[in-house]
């Protein structure tokens, strides 16, 4: 395997398009000519050799091309993407898309990535040491055709909507899973090593999940079926297996349905009727009497303060985001 | 002496009633009364053509954060070069403003490789994305007043955000087949908390709030038929669910009308989707539609001009000189956030007001220009605000009703003298970035 | 002022009964001419074939439900995308493009005058913006008729006077074509969630049947004499055992004769009738019905069919048969659209993907192809896809060259995964028929104009018709391989569209100055049908009457077809 290595010399002034930035696209190119491919910036395109410094070469098929990418690479978008073969391997954290619409091949990236890995994947193996945030392995907007091959590893923590529409492949998370993990979905197999937050499998049609850690809050649409136990990587463990999302539409295979599958890993049951987590966007955000004072006097100094300016010195001074609604009732509670 | 105007539109809200009557001095310069109208678009009438509080030229804010007045070629030269020189410009707004100007917007986003984005990225955009996912069984407003039977207020409020949606749709008229008007709909209001419009239901659930995701699931498995786990689903007791169930069965035309209540709450186009599918259950057994509720009298109008001409509703990236969509990247809030814009146009819409702080700022630390008719939190952290007509009062144009029927707005009084109409600046600013692109 | 010479080029026009003659066409101040001064520009054909610019008789390409379609559907916009040009601004969209590229792309492929199929009058407003945005071809917009409460009530009464004046107040209101009727009654039935499923099922609470509906609406057309026929999209569309329901269909208008000014020769018209010739009872034994319906299509000369020929793509579809689209999603589950509109119709979208390895998908598209087939008088046979539901227009070429080539379409057959059990219930693999150049032109520009009642404007190549004319790469004698006729067709060389060249060599160098065309029926004045629009208004409908006509300067340079009374 042939190795091209890309050092980041700069860091852009917005975010950087890098869909070139794959093996597909480099093999049987030599070293000027990976240099001269484009990358965009908003409006603007540039080469590869504007942003990266290129040494090695690339192998003559996309199989026999291996690509590290060095430095800082923070705010570089679609590393990987569309690639059906060769290896990806970035040294940091990389943006959105890395291995998005991947068909084969390996991306292995030693840091985070931002949203949107592994999109409508076919095929491959996309992993990253870190955390992801959002649609890790979903399906592009509008289409019911998630992920269908391949596997994505994230050893950290995922963010919400993970494996939305699956139809196949894995996605194996090594942290937490935050809400909307295997929305719609039809197939596939996703695995929780750390908590979910809520919403597993709401909607889904066929598939499986299992939930090493457990569920903070199952849908009210999951019941429950049986234990198993599962040999999990060599070792056997107890699950809790629920059947849903009953709200949803169901296959038949020989007179039976075929129901979508949660693995609770946990010794306790999850209970759905009791709430253990307050649904996070909906905490009203609170000052504390020290920044109450403190705001009642500058109320004092400024001369008739539109909710704007009061908005805008609650954040700069506490670093509160408060709506523009509830700061105005703030007003008019002080006032009095 | 005065001039009565009919059939007039009221460019406030999505209900976009067009039964106003303006009564206005004879030069047509002054209006003196509005009919018809709920509180809020008189207001609106009323205000604007109080031109003493208007402001009529644009203004530049100077190195103290004062503003000083400057002509509208100063304005336009202004607009067009920190356009034409950005390398990836969001354009945001076009809600309060007609379908004509929005696309005359649309070419000054393409030519200047940017970004075009409505209101819907903070309020129904979810709406849209949940649509994409499982589609959407509506209908007009017409045919909830002439056949519903259920009406579901979901997560709004319409007592307070669409004065008039009651009266003239959902509740209280008296339609072709509704010959009984309010006595022969049953209500469901959906909200954690009581509010004016859930006085009005006959059964009010009261949500766990921020879990109306769960609720709509489990309606929906109740619907099928599959037994509920547990006493209180969602803060509602199992009974209530039930009972819901069947109310919603029992009738001969539902329909569910939503809002920011649920667009915006945990989950977002979740909660949505899962609405819109029980919606399309419902069709097993009866008929069923779903409504949402837009805000903007043409938030509406400017995803249909957006989607003919570029295939996307909201959240277009124009900037590699083909479209692409997909938000979460291209929608204003995270560019925002990421700084991943280097110049904002705001027309028709007040971000500095909704948006969550950090964009608020990077929205005055970048070169910007805000064109409005007031003056906004918007204006106040642009580096130039342009004032420009109102739309439905003093120009026409066509906009989009929140079930998109076209209905035009009209011109009923002339704006203050010298004032330019969105679209004629917008055509302006047009002409000079093409000629900067040209060089 | 612009004059051109078409020198040498093989002309096949129907209209001036010209069968492959090499022949000159020469263009002057927009119009088809004898000939032209010296000063003309000439443009060397030699070789390659001309024809009149392409007439779409049926496409969904402006409004409400199409760009519902366009905004649910992102993933249809995927890596298909084409970026603006000198000329052009950025254009996408696979199956529902946005109005640039469906501007561009008809005029490409040479077709100048669009129909756009539907247009729910509520919504008038918003299909004529659309129309506005779609660059160079003219276009006109049918506005339904077969589910509107006036239209029943007069109908049911007997009432013709009354249905025609509010006929021709709804054609000037919306600033519509043609009369449309779209599974009449079913659409107003399933306001209440059914259907009516043969045309003497009556409509819930309004108690007139389809065939009530089609057969009153067929007579004050007449009356009226109105340049097109009724534009018919009858009850039971894409269920097994269908053509039945097509046959009792079409003999509504056995033996009724023509009326009008227009050179029109049919009363009836009725569209993508592929999805209207199943045989069988259930998926199982469907099976093509095409030879059946052509008999009688071919037996009855004052009809015309367009055919609705199936691509075998991933498409979307959409219609204002509202319980079709919703019978569809229960059968493939994907995203449903559904919008009922009051007292008019109501309309669904649903994307279907038309997998050759499926039986049932293999057996429609085959059905497109034997109604062309079975045609004997190509003038009342039109090629279309019902675009886009089954498929989209910029497939036309490749219909083309199926129908001319009968290697390709074996070729394909052979292809399918269940191919025996395909051709065992349809009659493709004996259809050896070649559609030649003629009938191409006859079946796609002569025969659509006179159906639409346009055959002295566009269609052809007669002095004083429309200058919209077309260049082709190809020479039907020295055809070798049938691939060539789907790219040449793909592409025209050459297009005017009103005199003004739009396309040149293969590139779009202009936006033309489309035109909107709409027809203004004179009718006696009707205090009776004014004071029943005003009434209905005031009470059932949820905008006011004054704002419910489409103003003149939302239809973008208006061409009014008058019809005296």
């Amino acid at each position: 395997m042939d190795t091209v290595k890309l050092t980041a010399k700069v860091v852009p002034e917005l975010y950087l398009e890098a869909e070139h930035i794959s093996p597909d696209v480099f093999a049987g190119k030599s070293t000027q000519e990976i240099g001269d491919l484009s990358v965009h910036m908003g409006n603007q395109t540039y080469k590869i050799a504007d942003y990266f410094t290129v040494e090695g070469k690339a192998g003559a098929t996309a199989a026999d091309t291996k690509i590290v990418v060095a430095g800082d690479v923070s705010k570089v978008k679609y590393i990987g993407m569309k690639m059906t073969a060769g290896e990806v391997e970035v040294l940091g954290n990389a943006d959105m898309y890395v291995g998005a619409w991947m068909a084969g091949g390996k991306i292995l990236v030693k840091g985070n990535v931002d949203s949107f890995a592994g999109i409508a994947m076919t095929g491959g193996e996309l992993i990253i040491e870190g955390n992801a945030k959002n649609y890790i392995g979903a399906a592009y907007r509008g289409d019911w055709r998630g992920m269908q091959g391949g596997k994505i590893v994230v050893k950290g923590n995922v963010g919400s909507d993970v494996g939305s529409n699956i139809n196949g492949g894995t996605i194996d998370i090594g942290g937490n899973a935050d809400v909307h993990l295997a929305t719609h979905a039809d197939g596939g197999t996703i695995i929780v090593r750390g908590v979910a937050k809520g919403r597993v499998g709401g909607q889904m049609v066929k598939g499986d999940i299992y939930c090493l850690g457990g569920v903070e809050r199952m849908m009210p649409s999951y019941k429950f079926d049986h234990t198993e136990e599962v040999e999990f990587e060599g070792k056997k463990m107890n699950f809790q297996v629920y059947f849903g999302d009953l709200g949803e539409r169901h296959g038949k295979k020989k007179g039976e349905i075929i129901y979508g599958k949660i693995y609770l890993g946990t010794a306790e049951k999850s209970d759905a009727t009791e709430p253990k987590v307050a649904a996070p966007s909906e905490k009203k955000v609170r000052l504390n009497d020290l920044q109450t004072n403190q705001l009642v006097s500058a109320l004092k100094e400024m001369k008739e303060p539109s909710v704007q300016e009061v908005r805008t010195y609650i954040f700069d001074n506490f670093n509160i985001d408060m709506k523009p609604s509830q700061v105005s009732r703030l007003i008019s509670t002080l006032k009095r | 002496m005065s001039k009565t105007i009919t059939d007039v539109v009221c460019p406030f809200c999505g209900t976009l009633c067009d039964d106003l009557i303006v009564t206005t001095d004879d030069e047509g310069k002054k209006i003196l009364g509005v009919d018809n109208a709920c509180a809020i678009g008189a207001e609106k009438f009323i205000h604007s053509s109080d031109h003493s509080h208007r402001v009529t030229r644009p203004r530049k804010m100077q190195e103290d954060g004062s503003f000083k007045e400057i002509s509208y070629e100063e304005a336009i030269e202004h607009t067009a070069k920190i356009l034409s020189n950005a390398k990836k410009p969001l354009m945001y707004g076009w809600s309060s403003t007609s379908c004509e100007a929005d696309s005359v917007g649309h070419e000054i986003a393409e030519l200047c490789g940017g970004i075009v984005d409505n209101t819907a990225a903070v309020c129904h955009g979810t709406t849209l994305i949940a649509v994409q996912n499982v589609g959407i069984p509506s209908c007009t407003l017409g045919e909830v007043k002439n056949r519903a039977d259920r009406i579901i207020f979901w997560g709004c409020n319409p007592a307070h955000a669409h004065p008039r949606h009651m009266s003239r749709y959902s509740i209280f008229p008296r339609g072709y087949f509704t010959g009984k008007g309010a006595k022969q709909r049953k209500i469901i209001v959906v909200d954690p908390r009581p509010t004016d419009t859930s006085t009005l239901a006959d059964i009010h659930l009261q949500v766990e709030q921020g879990y109306d995701y769960e609720l709509l699931q489990a309606l929906r498995a109740a619907l099928r038929g599959e037994p509920l786990v547990g006493d209180v689903i969602a803060g509602v007791p199992k009974e209530t669910v039930y009972e819901a169930v069947e109310v919603l069965k029992s009738g001969r035309f539902g329909v569910i009308f939503f809002g920011m209540g649920v667009t915006q709450s945990l989950g977002k186009d979740h909660n949505i989707d899962a609405a819109i599918c029980l919606t399309k259950d419902l069709n097993d057994y009866t008929k069923f539609s779903i409504v949402a509720m837009r805000g903007h009298y043409n938030v509406t109008g400017s995803g249909q001009v957006l989607g003919w001409q570029y295939g996307f509703p909201y959240s277009v990236d124009l900037s590699r000189g083909f479209a692409r969509y997909n938000p979460g990247e291209t929608g204003s809030i995270e560019v925002l956030k990421r700084q991943e814009a280097d110049a904002v146009f705001v027309l028709g819409s007040d971000p500095g007001a909704h948006f969550p702080m950090k964009c608020v700022k990077e929205i005055s630390r970048l070169p910007s220009v805000a064109i409005d008719p007031h003056i906004t939190p918007t204006t106040e952290i642009c580096d130039v605000h342009v004032p420009v007509a109102f739309v439905g009062v003093e120009v026409g144009g066509n906009c989009y009703r929140m079930d998109n029927v076209p209905i035009e707005a009209r011109k009923v009084v002339e704006p203050p003298e010298g004032m330019m109409t969105d679209q004629q600046f917008l055509t302006a600013v047009l002409a000079r970035v093409k000629e900067l692109k040209a060089n | 002022m612009s004059e051109y010479i078409i020198k040498n080029g093989t002309v096949y026009d129907p209209k001036t009964e010209v069968k492959g003659e090499v022949k000159d066409i020469c263009i002057k101040d927009g119009k088809i001419v004898d000939k032209v001064s010296s000063k003309a520009k000439s443009i060397d054909a030699k070789g390659k074939t001309v024809m009149a610019g392409a007439v779409e008789i049926h496409a969904h390409v402006a409004g409400p439900k199409v760009n519902e379609g366009r905004n649910y559907r992102p993933e249809d916009k995927l890596f298909s995308y084409q970026p603006g040009g000198k000329n052009t601004r950025m254009a996408g969209g696979f199956s529902i493009p946005t109005t640039f590229k469906t501007g561009y792309e008809y005029a490409k492929m040479g077709y100048t005058t669009v129909m756009e199929a539907a247009m729910p009058p509520l919504y008038a407003r918003h299909v004529h913006e659309e129309i506005k945005d779609t660059p160079i071809i003219d276009e006109g917009a049918f506005p339904v008729f077969g589910n509107n409460w006036f239209v029943f009530e007069y109908l049911k009464n007997n009432e013709m006077d009354n249905v025609m004046a509010y006929i021709s107040w709804l054609l000037k209101t919306t600033k519509g074509y043609a009369i449309k009727i779209v599974n009449p009654g079913g659409s107003e039935a399933w306001g209440w969630g059914e259907n009516c499923t043969t045309i003497h099922d009556p409509v819930p609470y309004f108690d007139i049947t389809p065939a009530e509906i089609m057969k009153g609406l067929l007579t004050a057309n007449e009356k009226m004499g109105l340049p097109h026929s009724i534009h018919v999209h009858t009850n039971n569309l894409g269920n097994p055992g269908n053509y039945t329901d097509t046959l009792d269909t079409f003999k509504l208008a056995q033996g009724v004769k023509p009326n009008n000014k227009f050179g029109r020769d049919q009363v009836f018209h009725h569209t993508h009738v592929q999805f209207h010739s199943y045989g069988g009872d259930s998926w199982l034994n469907f099976e093509s019905k095409a030879k059946e319906i052509m008999d009688y299509v071919n037996a009855n000369k004052n009809m015309t069919i367009d055919l609705g020929c199936v691509t075998l793509d991933e498409t979307t579809t959409m219609t204002a048969d509202g319980p079709f689209e919703h019978h569809l999603t229960t059968l493939n589950h994907l995203k449903w659209a559904n919008v009922d509109v009051e007292l008019e119709t109501s309309s669904g979208i649903v994307p279907y993907v038309y997998d050759p390895n499926v039986k049932v998908c293999a057996i429609q598209w085959a059905i497109g192809l034997e109604l062309a087939l079975y045609t004997k008088d190509p003038m009342r046979s039109f090629i279309t896809t019902d675009h886009p539901n089954a498929g989209p227009f910029t497939r036309y070429p490749r219909i083309f060259k199926w129908l001319m080539s009968d290697k390709s379409r074996q070729e394909m057959l052979k292809g399918f995964k269940y191919s025996d059990k395909v051709i065992a219930a349809t009659n493709l693999a004996s259809l050896d028929r070649e559609i030649t150049f003629y009938e191409l032109a006859q079946m796609t520009r002569a025969g659509p104009a006179k159906s639409l009642g346009l055959t002295n404007m566009f269609g052809g190549l007669a002095p004083g018709m429309e200058a919209d004319v077309v260049i082709y790469d190809i020479n039907e004698a020295k055809i070798k391989d049938p691939e060539e006729i789907e790219k040449a067709f793909s592409a025209a060389t050459h297009v005017f569209k009103s005199g003004t060249l739009v396309v040149d060599n293969g590139e779009i160098v202009s936006n033309g100055n489309k035109r909107t065309l709409w027809v203004d029926a004179k009718v006696p004045t009707n205090a009776q049908v004014e004071r029943d629009v005003q009434m209905k208004f005031l009470k059932y409908y949820s905008v006011n009457l004054n704002n419910y006509e489409v103003s003149d300067h939302y239809v973008a340079n208006p061409y009014v077809i008058e019809v005296e009374n």
